[in-house]
């Protein structure tokens, strides 16, 4: 048996499927982050000045990208998964000689390339408003690359224990677009009061987005390693913890 | 070699029902297997054990020698599974929804496209490969799932009710078809609403009721323990009342037709001669029931 072959089976698949469908995967965040950049970068951000020296602009460019990945990378694998064991085609891996981790590897590299495809479109949009020279590319890369991996992971054991539809809005809407908006992407943390900036800490968030602002610009709040180590540990959690569901079958198997 | 080797097979569901209290079952390579048994019986869950969609409880499966749980990857490459409801994306099309199957069993790309026209084409379904699969008739659905299943060679094929909800001509060739396969070597394991079907197919055959496997023989010699034949007979001139012929019992239906209940050692050149005797001439006749039917509701019914 070829893992080889049915790894890249399955991500083909992943990829065919939100190609197909692009006015619901590509088309919208362009829209969406062309409004960002227009109304806050440009309109507002005019009147606040520079934040760490940076330009409005170029200062929430990072997030804004960042927080496109992060969305559609979770999106991709949640939507996707959760589909493919609604109508029952999770049976067609189910009874193959697929492994375990070559089921999780595939629907999450689906995730990764979506998350990345829909960051360079943000970013070439970005474009058009910001003007910067990118400080450190691997950061970048590597901060993106990562944030894509652990959000599809999510995705991926959010699809598993979904029973329902309703299921796979509930994290989207009430965790991880609160947490992005909270997560430095269009201020910095060293703005808020002391409060919050503790309680901003514990928002796994702010530490992608400022890693991944540093990548592009050159300026963080938080300790680049420390971002590192913290998303490297969440990852290993996450592939972990969708490996034991996919073991025991919970949410796929009786 | 068994293509299957089922040992004290059980299953109790999270709500507590039992769905399997201990079956033991064995196919042989090559075989045409009739697996059958009434709605709720255990069928659908012991194929599910079988095809790795559903957990065992307890007992052991092997594939063609390989033990399901120790040596999962092999068993599970031996097996293609028909399902009884259609599971395949909707929104692919006929020729995405083979070759990816393909791709998941580890076929080659080059190989993989070649099996995957040889199975449409056989399938008929060659003229709609590029059709998105939703657009398809309930028939073609079916059909493209057995193509699906077939796309990796497997050695036993199980079909889940394959042909219910089509159409009587379509059955029929799909009958065909699992003949042409089982000849060609695959061990076929049938399960089917329709007896005829099993009847005419099968060679050997089990019947599953309650979770327990209450028959498991060959096909010949479970038909032969039929003692009574169940005729309809067509008259040429209407009858007021049910003739009475020794040993048979005989029901007037309506004016021009019979139900016969005939054993089988009494024979039918005893009936017409006794008609014919009557002045009663016969102009059709045909069974009433299915044989397999008959036994099969004299099996589920006499626990």
């Amino acid at each position: 048996m070829n893992v080889g072959i049915a790894f890249k089976t399955i991500v083909k698949k992943e990829i065919y499927r939100f190609i197909r469908i692009w006015p619901q995967t590509l088309l919208p965040p362009a829209i969406t982050t062309t409004l960002y950049f227009l109304i806050f970068g440009k309109l507002i951000g005019d009147r606040i000045g520079t934040i760490n020296g940076a330009s409005y602009m170029d200062y929430i460019v990072p997030g804004i990208i960042l927080m496109s990945v992060i969305s559609h990378s979770y999106a991709n694998v949640v939507s996707s998964f959760y589909s493919t064991k609604f109508q029952r085609n999770i049976e067609e891996l189910l009874v193959a000689p697929v492994p375990n981790w070559v089921i999780l590897s595939g629907y999450v590299s689906g995730g990764i390339i979506r998350g990345l495809l829909v960051g360079m479109v943000v970013a070439l949009i970005s474009l058009l408003f910001a003007d910067f020279a990118v400080h450190n590319i691997t950061i970048a890369l590597v901060t993106a690359v990562l944030t894509a991996t652990l959000f599809a992971l999510a995705g991926f054991i959010n699809a598993i224990l979904a029973e329902s539809f309703d299921d796979i809005s509930i994290i989207p809407n009430f965790v991880l677009t609160p947490l992005s908006y909270l997560g430095g992407v269009f201020y910095s943390v060293d703005m808020l009061p002391s409060i919050w900036q503790t309680i901003s800490m514990g928002n796994p968030i702010l530490y992608m987005v400022n890693a991944f602002r540093y990548g592009l610009i050159g300026v963080s709040d938080i300790d680049i390693q420390l971002t590192f180590i913290i998303t490297v540990g969440f990852i290993v959690t996450l592939t972990a913890f969708s490996l034991y569901l996919l073991h025991k079958g919970i949410g796929i198997k009786n | 070699m068994n293509a299957l080797s089922i040992c004290n097979l059980r299953k109790t569901y999270s709500n507590g029902f039992e769905a399997l209290k201990g079956i033991d079952l064995q196919v042989e390579a090559g075989d045409f297997f009739a697996l059958l048994g009434p709605n709720g019986a255990g069928k659908s869950t012991a194929i599910g054990i079988i095809s790795s969609l559903v957990t065992a409880t307890s007992g052991s499966v092997s594939i063609f020698g390989h033990d399901l749980k120790t040596e999962r990857n092999l068993a599970k490459s031996c097996i293609g599974l028909v399902p009884q409801e259609i599971n395949f994306n909707q929104f692919d099309t006929v020729k995405s929804i083979v070759l990816n199957q393909a791709g998941y069993y580890g076929t080659p790309r080059k190989l993989a496209l070649q099996r995957t026209e040889h199975c449409l084409k056989q399938m008929d379904l060659w003229d709609k490969r590029d059709t998105i699969s939703r657009r398809l008739s309930g028939g073609m659905k079916r059909r493209v799932m057995i193509a699906r299943a077939m796309v990796h060679a497997p050695k036993l094929l199980i079909l889940d009710e394959p042909t219910a909800g089509v159409d009587i001509e379509i059955r029929r060739s799909m009958w065909q078809m699992m003949q042409e396969v089982n000849q060609q070597g695959t061990t076929i394991i049938l399960t089917t609403h329709y007896l005829e079907e099993a009847e005419s197919l099968c060679r050997n055959i089990a019947i599953i009721d309650g979770g327990r496997i209450v028959e498991h023989s060959d096909m010949a010699s479970l038909l032969a323990r039929l003692h009574i034949d169940h005729f309809v007979l067509d008259l040429a001139q209407p009858l007021t009342t049910a003739p009475t012929i020794d040993g048979c019992h005989i029901e007037l239906v309506s004016d021009k037709v019979l139900n016969v209940a005939i054993p089988k050692e009494i024979g039918l050149n005893y009936l017409f001669s006794q008609l014919t005797a009557q002045a009663i001439q016969v102009m059709s006749l045909k069974n009433k029931t299915n044989r397999l039917e008959q036994l099969f509701m004299d099996l589920v019914t006499s626990k």
